[in-house]
Formats: C-alpha cells, structure tokens, sequence
C-alpha cells in the first residue's frame, strides 16, 4: 500500500513544484532593471559590494519578489546580504529594511545561487522602484604570488564579473571598483573601462540580457593585513549576583600571502613600512561601555601588550599579538572581561528574564569562519529560547561551575563565515526564582557549620581505647 | 565595681576562660596566622607578574602534571617521551619523582570534586606555597617535640619567612624541593616521635613519610643517612633503647620497600653505595639486640666480655667481606658524582663541568648564608648550646641534623634549603629559651613587687624578699634591655626577610622586568616570544637546538622537540651541542644536519644587557664540549685567559656559531646613543666582528628585544646549484653551462660538462633544453656560438634525451 501513495505525494510535489516554477518565471519575465550601478570596496580584505538597482514591473500581474543572482564561487564566500528601499519624497526619506533569504531555482544556469528580496509593497504593472542591496564577501581576494618575502608588498587577485549576474534584462549598468592603493598590476579590460586614481570603472554597458557574465580579473596591492579568526568560542556567563563574565577564544590566522624566508627584525624595526607592510602588528577590540577586569592571555600565560581605553559609550581594547603575524602565521589567544549585568539583563512582561548581547566578533576588519557562542545560564534556569537575526545552529549543553550541583545550562550557538556586519544583538529568554541564587552561600555556610561542629564534637568525645 | 549586679559578672566569669584556654586558644591563633603568612608572603610574584609557572625545571614537572591529568596515571607512569632528547627520547615515567605531580593533581581532582573551578596550572602555581605553610605546623610540632610548644610556635615563624626556605617555595616555583622539604622534616618530626615513645604506630608513619619523601625527591638520600648516623651516635653514647629499636627497624624496612615502588629509585636501597649506610646499622641493631639478649642471659660479665669480642668482629667481619664482595662484583654500585661531589667540593669542577656550570651548584659564599639565613646565622649556635645543655635523643637529632646540614649547605648553595628547617628549629630553641628565661626572671620579680604593694605593711618575710630582689637591680634592667634587644633583631629579621622575598626570590626568570627612562616599569617578555612563535608557526614535528638551560622551557611553552634538556643524564648528547655551538658553521652544520635539526635558538642579550645569555654560557659549551671532544679546545677560544667578544677576541671566538648567530646582523643596530652600533650592552664593547654572514642557516625569527633568537636550518643544496630549488628553470645559474657552450666548440671531447649537467638534471629534457636557450639568449657572458649544434652536443653529454636537431625558438 505504502507504495502507490509515496507515488502519489511525488507527483503532488512535482506538480506543485512546477506550479511554483512557473509563478517564478512569470515573475521574472516580467521584471525588468532599468539602470543598475556596482560599487566594489576592495580596500581591506572584505570585499564590499553596493548594487543599486532601479526595478521596474514590465509585467501585468503585480509582484513583490526580485531575484538577486550569484555566481557559485561568490556565493560560497557570501557573508551577508541586505537590501534596502529609500521611502518618502524628497528630503524626508528613510531607508527601510526588506527580508532577504536565500532561495533555490531548480533551472539555474551554472549553479548560480539566489536571493530573494521581499518588497513590502508588492510592484505593480509599470511602476518601478529603486533597491540598494549591500553584501560582503570574505575569502574573495587571492594573493598572488601567494608566498612573499619580508619587503615584498602583497599582491592579490579579485575576480568578479564587468557585467552584474542577474536574471533579469538590464538595460544600463556600470560598474565602479575601489582599489586600497593606486599600485595595479593589471586588470582585465572589457570595453568601456577605465582607470582613474584608486578607481577603475566598467561601463556603461547597455541592454544585457538575462545572466550575461564577462569574467574580469583585477591584479593590484592589498596591504591590509588579512586578519582572520579561524575559530572563535564566545562564553557569556551570567551570574545573578550582578556580574556577566566573557571569555572569547581566538584562533587569528594571517591569511594574506604567505611569509617566506627569513623575517629580519632589524628591518623591521628600522624600516616599517617598507618591510612587512602586510603583517599584522595589532588588532581593536570594541568591547562594551563600564568593561572591567580585562584580560588577554594564551595557553602559555598572561600577554602584556594591550591597552584598553574606556569612555561612557564603549570600550577600545588594543591587542598586540606577542609577534607580528605575518602571512600564514597563527596565534591563539584568550580576552575576557566582566560586565555589569543590569546594562544586558532586563525582564519581560511575563516574569521571564533575558539576555541582550552582541552576537558577532568585537575585533574590527575580521572575518571569522566558525563562531560558537555559548551562554552560561545560572544553575536552576529554565526553559531557555535564543533568538537571533539570522539562522544559526542550536543546542543545549551542561556546564560545571564553582559549587555547582546540577550544573549550569549553556545555550550554544554556531555560525559559520562571520564579518563585523554581524554584531547585531540577539536575546536568550529564561526563568529563573531568585531562591537558586542563595543556594551556594547556604552551602557553603552549612559546609563550615558541620567543620566546626565536627572539631567541637571531636574536643569533647574520648576516643580512646585504654582508659 | 560593688555596684555592678551579680549576675552580670557571673556571667562574665563563665565566659571567661581558664588560663590553660587561653593559652591554646592563643596558641591556635597565632598558629592559624603563622600559617596563613607562610602563604601570603609567597605571592609576591603572583601579584607583581603574574600567576605563572618560574624558571626551568618547574616547565618540565608542569608539562609532566599536564599529562598525568589528561592522561591518567597509567599512561604517566609508562610515558615514554618523544619530545625531549631527541633522537634518544626519554623514559619520563621511570626518570622522575612522581611525588609532586601527583599531589598536585590529587589536590586538583579534590577542588574539581569540590566543584571548584581551577585550572591546573593554578593549582601547580599555589602548590609550594601550601606546602610551605604545611610545613610551619609540622616544624611547630618538631619544637614541641624536641623542646617546648614556645620553642615550636618560634620555629613556626621562622621557618614561614626563612629565605632560605621562601626560594624554593615562592608561588610558581613548581618543584620537587616545595613538597619534599614538608616530607623531610615531617619523616625527621614522626621519626623523632617514633624514637621517643617507642610506638609502632609513629614509625610506620614515619616509613610512610620517608616514601612520599622518595617519590618527591633525590634528597632523601640526606634521610637515609643521616637517620642511620643518627642511630650510631646513639648507640655509641649509650643511649640504644628498645624504642630505637621498634622506630628504627619499622621505619627502615618499611620504607625500604615502599620506597622500591618508585620506578626511578628501584631497588637502589640494597644495591647502592648511598644507600649501604642504613642497612649496615639495620644490622649492627641486630648485633646489638641480640647481644642485650645474650648479655640478660648470662650472668657472668667475663664470659660476655668475651663473648662481645668474638661476635663484634665476626660482625664487622661478615659485613666487611659482603660490602666488598658486592662491591666486586658489581651488585652494589660504587657512590655517583653527585654524592662524591658533595663530599669533596672540588670534585664537580674537576671531573663533572656539568654539574660545576650549574650556579646553585657552586660552593656557598658566605654573603648568601647570611642572606638566607640573617640572624639565625647566630642564633644557630646559642641554640646549639640549649641542645647540649638538655640533651635527649630529640635534642641529639636536631643537633645531628643542624651540623650535618651546615656542612653541605657549605658545600653547594642549593642545599642551603635543606639546612634551613634546622638551623630555623635550633634558633627557635635559642629564641625561646632565652626569652622564657628573661621573662621568667622578670616576672618573679612583678610577682613579689605586687604582693609587696597590695598587702601594704610587709612582714619580716617580704621585706626580706625585697632586699634579696635589690641586690641585683642590674638584672631587671638587663632582662628588659635584652628583651628589647631580641625584639628589635627579630623585627630586623621579619623585615629583611620580607626584603629578600620581594627583591631577590620573586622574580619568574621567564619575564624580565626593568625600569625604564621615566622610572615606569619594562616587560621583557621575549621568551615567551619566541616559544609560543615555535608553538604556533613552526611543523609540528619541528626539532629545535638550543643549550640545555632552555630545553624543558621549549618543550613545555613551544610544545616542539628538542635535542638536550635540563635532566642532564647524557654527558655526550649535550657535549655534542656545545661541539656544534662552538664550532665553525661549516663544521657545525654537519653535527645539526646529524641530529636532524630545524631550527637553532639562543639566546642573546647585548640589546637589552641581560647578562645570563648564551656569550655568557658559552664557555660552559666550550667546557663540556671539550671535555668529551678534544678537537674542542678551550684556548683557541681565550685571549689571555679570558673570553671576548670584542675586536681583539680570538679568530674561533669570532667565527665560531654561537658568535655568529648571536651577531648576526647586530652590527648594524644601535643599541645605546653615544656608542658605536654594534654596541653589546651586556658586556660592554663593540663587538668584532660585525660582518656575520651565515652560510647554512637563515633568520626565522628574533624576538622584540632580540633576547631570543630563532634560525632556520636551510635545506641542503642540490649539488652545485646555487640559488634555485631543482625543477626550477633560473636563466641566471646557468652561466656555468654558458661557459661550456664556448668551450665545448673549442674543444669537444672532455669539456668538463659535470656542473652544468647537475644544474639542469632536475629539469625534464625539453625544459632543460628550452631553458638553456632563455639562457644563451639573455646571453650571460656576451658569446656568439652555434646555437643548436652545441645545443644538442651538450645536452646528449649530459645524457639528456633531445632530438639532436632541436632548436632555439626565436
């Protein structure tokens, strides 16, 4: 019997795929990009990308998706997507925010990957609108030569496209590329295009069909060290005695071209700019306003180069990793800090508490491949629930802690390819009876009771056997 | 106070205590406090650098803990390790005492059990200093044993800020000496209890203090024989009892065989030369008990005179003749260096320099006893007196123990630890008898002054008593004034103690601190540097050159192999580093490329002036290289029996490795304003020889301050190719081959064609060929040949297979 009926829902779902296919495809012949303009930042190791696009529905049926499309090899290295919309005329306009989530066309050429934009007011028949859409790309630019000398400047590749990737007709668009330094090596020409300054522009170019593509490749100087957290373990852990204690756990990587040869520390230090230009001399943490006890250590002890300067709106910890990191040199190392824990505790209407807290990485100009953030609820909590801005792994975990009986509930959270971008706060609801927070001094008070009742008891009770 | 109610001061006198009470009570608290300082004046470093493990053996027992409590005991106990000695490795677990790494992580199991959130290395940190304070109280109950609970509570105190005894337990100084010295005086304490009471119950506890002694460190060799000289002297004066009996049997053969459960130690206690001592007198207490028998059996004395006589020899007879026979044939090993060495001073410097480069190995200088030990130096003596005066067998130990101490505090620094606990409980003895004395007197006298006062009109009897006291006004005075004056020298004692502690035993040796311009304070914390760059950038099977001083700090910081370490056990295998040290770099390459080396590091300090660097060391690596190889010959290295550095140095000085990877490139740094670059710091000249060029081995890394210093060992080259790697097409090298070209027109027969063969064998034969032709056309050396004949000639003489009618592109 089971068979005819999985049949059954395979067909169900195939038609129902089909209808859905065909809704897109009505939608994207209908839609239209009157004028699309390209900023490209390569001016750190981040590549960010502005696209305007001006929308119009050539259609007749009204809509409120637009398709962005990427190539695979970008969409790998994508580390956030946002659209924006400008609303009201004139002077009084504000930028709203529009969903975007990641969707998946079965009749993509290429393996291209897709976004889909949700306008908040559907498009109708002849009318157009104007969407910014900013997006990152970590991992986008490739050092070549990939292995350089001390007083060698880094050389890097970015490889893009001089024609924006859309599923859409284009009728106009340019394409501007900022590079760090005016030193490019070379770059690919596709006619119009120029260079001016730190500024190279591709087009205009005119009415492009649907998924035109012309492979551009950029050789130019990239001298910004390319910081990158390999692994990063974020440990909030809350206490209710009014402490919030953060640990974070590095594991920084230089990923620029690697180092080769001998690193002179005489030209180092006579000559800095000139050698090492790439290397990583320190990093800026932005840490919350009132952080106290900071510290900064490694496996083999207490790292005395950082420097931390605090004022009423934030907290800039400089650290020196103990050597220059230069390309493909590593170093682990550990930051932690308390907080006061009223700044990020706060109660619901419904008698449960939670935490508001920074998700990301506070170092600036780093991209971290894995993050997990862990947050060390007090023991006796429960029902924990985290809500976060953006999809990431969940799970629950138990932690021993001083004086712990039970143990401590940790919600862990992972993400994967995180950029400064993604410091944006996300809220972990418990509940918690403030009867659990006397638990440890009372334990702690009848251990000591019950010493000294078993050093009177001793005094006073003859154990011996003889009289 | 007739007004006050009753009730009141009722019960206001049950609360108040009887004096017995308050004596303990008052004991207890000072006690409680004595302990808590012997704690809290080690932290010194803690608060003023960081909670870190010091100096260099302490790396290797933290490395060690580190593996007991990831990988358990079993596992610690068969660890063989990779990492150290290479390629010899190192059987860890049968070459350490275990004592300390396991009580560190008992300690820690106990706080995780607890739930107490520690982490290992605090734990390892704080472990001396408990022990320290552990120590205090059994060196209290020692007083009490030996004297009175005064003379204790005093030895209590001294001992907690005993210089001598603070540099071997200040936080982070994790080795055996800061668990061992709380066995050894806890084994001398429960030994001295067994003697005087006789129980059974005491000297199996000592037995069992005598093996944690041996789990935790060589020093209990001190015990093994000192307590047999002991038992000597007492029965020599007369003094054998059938408790000496009981405590010295039960602890001997107890502890004989618990302490063979040490792997390290095995069965040295009947195969030793050391050890023979205590069996000898084991056996003359048989001799001795079955005499005492013999002696209660017969009634006649002549015939037991008599019959004294003929079992005394046979005994020493028999005991004679089993030495030497044991000695023989080899089954009782003849004394080690070590224990010659402390014999005879001047043994090490002649025949070990290992042990002689060892600065706590050096004969002690009399500043430091004075140093370490201030005004017990001579209290030392007066306490010596009381002993005598009040002599038992606890007075007779503790004498023993002082002097035999002394001695070998005499004759290396490092032992003045072992002396402290005694020469701290013998001074007690002089404080507090002294003290108890004078207040005796002082009192008395109170006494009689207040019952003269409150009784008003004396009889006969007081006025009397009051006349006998004013004979000798002096003697009040005199008691308060040498009150006082103990007082004030025992003040002068806490403070340069607190001094001593602060300035001179609280410093890691892994961080250096100085102060700069502005009197603010300077981190040097290249060593930290360095290692953890190894740690984090080099292969993980990387193997790493250095003198032995920094061996343990590499393994346990950088996590990376190296060839020698602190546990000096192979003469050789360090002699060989010190050969390659000091040898030229093209001689010294073949020892590194032998011993498989990666990286090479020293340690330099001409920038900073750090003066124990490896210039300074490096005579050590001429001495003990030289001693195993004589091509190694000190004088090369002496201008007029001195080593330098500067420009009238000698020539092997100047180019020998150590020189040169320590100057490297340094001649062309400014080091200090109104010198010379080239400047050393440290020792103060301009260095001679500022060209350094290195050969087989390139810069890696050299740390902010230069104080470490990291070189690469270059692979070996591709015969006669100079620059490229094989494979490689590089146009500029083939000059060689451009030059054969000529000549191979000239004359075709015997060109010597090997050079430029080797130079493009690693290239495939059209490559080669295609890359000689970029080479003829960048035209090298400006001839004009026929290309593609002598082309192909060539390459076909080089046995590379070219269709012969290749040609030059254009």
């Amino acid at each position: 019997m089971e068979a005819p009926i999985r049949a059954r829902e395979a067909l169900g779902f195939i038609l129902f795929s089909l209808l859905f296919s065909i809704c897109r495809s009505s939608s994207l012949n209908h839609l239209l990009i009157s004028n699309a303009e390209r900023r490209i930042d390569l001016s750190s190791h981040i590549v960010k990308v502005f696209l305007t696009l001006k929308v119009e529905n050539a259609g007749s049926t009204p809509t409120s998706e637009v398709l962005l499309s990427f190539p695979p090899t970008q969409a790998d290295h994508l580390a956030t997507v946002e659209a924006l919309v400008t609303k009201g005329k004139r002077k009084k306009t504000t930028l709203v925010r529009l969903d975007v989530k990641p969707t998946e066309l079965p009749d993509a050429p290429n393996d291209a990957k897709y976004f889909t934009i949700y306008l908040a007011n559907p498009l109708k028949s002849g009318e157009s609108t104007t969407i910014e859409v900013l997006y990152l790309l970590t991992h986008s630019q490739e050092p070549f030569p990939a292995e350089i000398a001390q007083s060698e400047s880094q050389l890097v590749y970015y490889r893009d496209s001089a024609l924006i990737l859309s599923p859409y007709h284009i009728k106009q668009q340019a394409t501007f590329i900022k590079t760090p330094s005016t030193k490019v090596e070379s770059f690919t020409r596709v006619e119009p295009s120029n260079r001016a300054g730190t500024e190279i522009k591709y087009g205009p170019y005119e009415d492009h069909p649907p998924y035109s593509f012309s492979p551009i490749l950029i050789h130019f100087e990239n001298n910004s060290p390319f910081a990158v957290v390999e692994e990063l373990v974020r440990e909030v852990e809350i206490s209710h005695w009014g402490n919030l204690q953060v640990t974070e756990q590095y594991t920084l990587v230089h990923a620029g071209a690697r180092h080769k040869g001998v690193f002179s520390r005489v030209d180092y230090q006579s000559r800095p700019t000139l050698n090492g230009a790439s290397s990583l001399r320190y990093l800026l943490a932005r840490l919350p306003p009132r952080v106290h006890s900071v510290y900064y250590r490694d496996e083999i002890g207490n790292i005395s180069s950082s420097h931390l300067r605090t004022d009423s709106r934030k907290s800039e910890l400089e650290i020196e990793p103990r050597y220059p990191l230069f390309g493909g040199w590593k170093a682990t190392f550990v930051i932690g800090y308390g907080l006061p824990l009223q700044d990020f505790l706060f109660e619901t209407s419904d008698d449960r508490r939670y935490l508001n807290f920074t998700f990301g990485c506070p170092l600036l100009e780093t991209v971290v491949d894995k993050l997990t953030v862990k947050v060390v609820l007090p023991e006796g909590s429960k029902d924990p629930s985290a809500v976060v801005p953006f999809p990431v792994e969940q799970h629950l975990e138990t932690k021993y802690s001083y004086l712990d009986v039970v143990g401590r509930t940790v919600v862990v959270m992972e993400k994967k390819n995180l950029v400064p971008a993604h410091n944006s706060h996300f809220q972990v609801y418990y509940t918690f009876k403030p009867i659990f927070m006397l638990a440890e001094p009372l334990m702690l008070a009848s251990a000591f009771f019950l010493f000294f009742v078993a050093c009177v008891a001793y005094l006073h009770i003859d154990l011996s056997i003889r009289k | 106070m007739a007004t006050m109610p009753a009730s009141a001061s009722d019960l206001l006198k049950s609360f108040k205590l009887k004096t017995k009470q308050q004596e303990l009570l008052i004991r207890v608290s000072i006690l409680c406090l004595v302990y808590i300082l012997a704690f809290i004046t080690r932290l010194f470093s803690v608060l003023r650098y960081e909670s870190m493990i010091h100096e260099f053996d302490p790396y290797f027992n933290y490395r060690t803990t580190l593996y007991l409590t990831e990988n358990g005991f079993y596992d610690f106990w068969n660890w063989f390790d990779y990492e150290s000695w290479y390629p010899l490795g190192r059987i860890v677990g049968g070459t350490l005492y275990p004592g300390l790494m396991v009580t560190a992580v008992l300690i820690y199991r106990i706080l995780r059990f607890l739930r107490f959130a520690v982490h290992i290395r605090e734990v390892c940190v704080l472990t001396a200093p408990f022990f320290a304070s552990n120590t205090t109280l059994v060196a209290y109950f020692f007083g009490k044993e030996i004297w009175d609970s005064g003379a204790g509570l005093v030895a209590a105190i001294l001992i907690a800020i005993c210089p001598g005894y603070i540099s071997r337990s200040v936080a982070g100084s994790y080795d055996n000496e800061g668990v061992a010295i709380f066995a050894l005086l806890f084994t001398f304490y429960v030994f001295v209890k067994a003697v005087n009471t006789g129980s059974l119950a005491w000297s199996l506890a000592s037995a069992f203090g005598y093996f944690y002694m041996v789990s935790a460190w060589g020093g209990y060799v001190f015990i093994i024989n000192l307590i047999p000289l002991y038992v000597l002297v007492l029965l020599i004066t007369g003094r054998y009892s059938m408790r000496l009996y009981v405590a010295y049997n039960c602890m001997y053969i107890l502890g004989m065989l618990l302490a063979m459960q040490i792997r390290f130690v095995g069965f040295q206690h009947v195969q030793s030369g050391e050890h023979m001592a205590v069996m000898g007198v084991f056996f003359l207490m048989q001799v001795f008990y079955f005499l005492d028998w013999v002696k209660h059996m017969l009634s006649d004395t002549k015939l037991f005179q008599a019959f004294l006589r003929i079992t005394v020899t046979c005994a020493v007879a028999v005991g004679g003749i089993a030495l030497g026979l044991g000695m023989v044939s080899g089954y009782i090993s003849p004394w080690t260096g070590r224990f010659y060495s402390l014999l005879d001073p001047t043994y090490a410097k002649d025949h070990i320099p290992i042990i002689a480069s060892v600065s706590e190995h050096q004969p002690t200088a009399w500043s430091s006893f004075m140093f370490d030990f201030h005004i017990l130096l001579f209290l030392f003596p007066a306490g010596l007196y009381f002993c005598f005066k009040r002599l038992s067998d606890a007075t007779i130990f503790i004498v023993m123990y002082g002097l035999t101490s002394m001695y070998f505090a005499g004759v290396m620094v490092r032992l003045i630890l072992v002396a402290t606990p005694a020469v701290c409980l013998i001074s007690a003895i002089a404080v507090s008898a002294t003290v108890k004395n004078l207040t005796v007197l002082l009192r008395s006298k109170n006494k009689v002054v207040q019952t003269g006062s409150t009784k008003g009109s004396g009889g006969s009897k007081s006025s009397s008593k009051a006349l006998l006291d004013q004979s000798q006004p002096f003697q009040k005075n005199g008691a308060i004034a040498l009150l006082f004056g103990a007082f004030y020298l025992l003040s002068r004692y806490a403070t340069h103690c607190t001094w001593v502690t602060s300035e001179a035993y609280s410093s890691p040796s892994i961080v250096l601190a100085a102060r700069g311009a502005h009197g603010n304070r300077v981190i040097f914390d290249d060593y930290r540097e360095a290692y953890f760059w190894l740690r984090q950038n080099t292969p993980q099977d990387a193997k790493v050159m250095s003198w032995w001083d920094y061996g343990y700090q590499i393994t346990a910081m950088g996590n990376r192999t190296v060839i020698v370490d602190n546990n000096t056990w192979n003469n050789t295998h360090i002699a060989t580093v010190g050969r390659a040290m000091s040898s030229y770099e093209d001689e010294a390459i073949e020892i590194i490329r032998s011993l498989d080396v990666d990286y090479v590091l020293v340690v330099f300090g001409g920038v900073t002036g750090y003066s124990s660097d490896d210039i300074n060391k490096f005579l050590w690596m001429v001495r003990i290289g030289g001693g195993v190889f004589p091509v190694i010959k000190e004088p090369d290295y002496l201008v007029n029996g001195e080593y330098r550095v500067d420009k009238g140095a000698a020539p092997k000085m100047l180019n020998c490795l150590m020189y040169k990877l320590c100057y490297y490139r340094f001649g062309e740094m400014l080091t200090e304003y109104g010198k010379p670059p080239g400047y050393d710091r440290a020792r103060g000249v301009e260095i001679g020889n500022k060209d350094v060029k290195l050969e087989h081995l390139e810069e890696a890394f050299t740390t902010s301050n230069w104080i470490v210093r990291i070189y690469r060992v270059k692979p070996p080259n591709n015969r006669c190719n100079i620059h490229g790697q094989s494979g490689t097409c590089n146009p500029q090298n083939l000059g060689v081959c451009l030059d054969l070209l000529g000549l191979v027109d000239v004359n075709l027969g015997n060109a010597p064609t090997k050079p430029c063969c080797s130079l493009i064998e690693g290239l495939v034969d059209l490559e080669g060929a295609v890359c000689l032709c970029t080479a003829v056309r960048a035209n090298v050396l400006g001839i004009h040949i026929n290309l593609s004949i002598s082309l192909s000639l060539l390459l076909r003489n080089c046995e590379r297979k070219v269709a012969t009618e290749y040609i030059c592109g254009p």
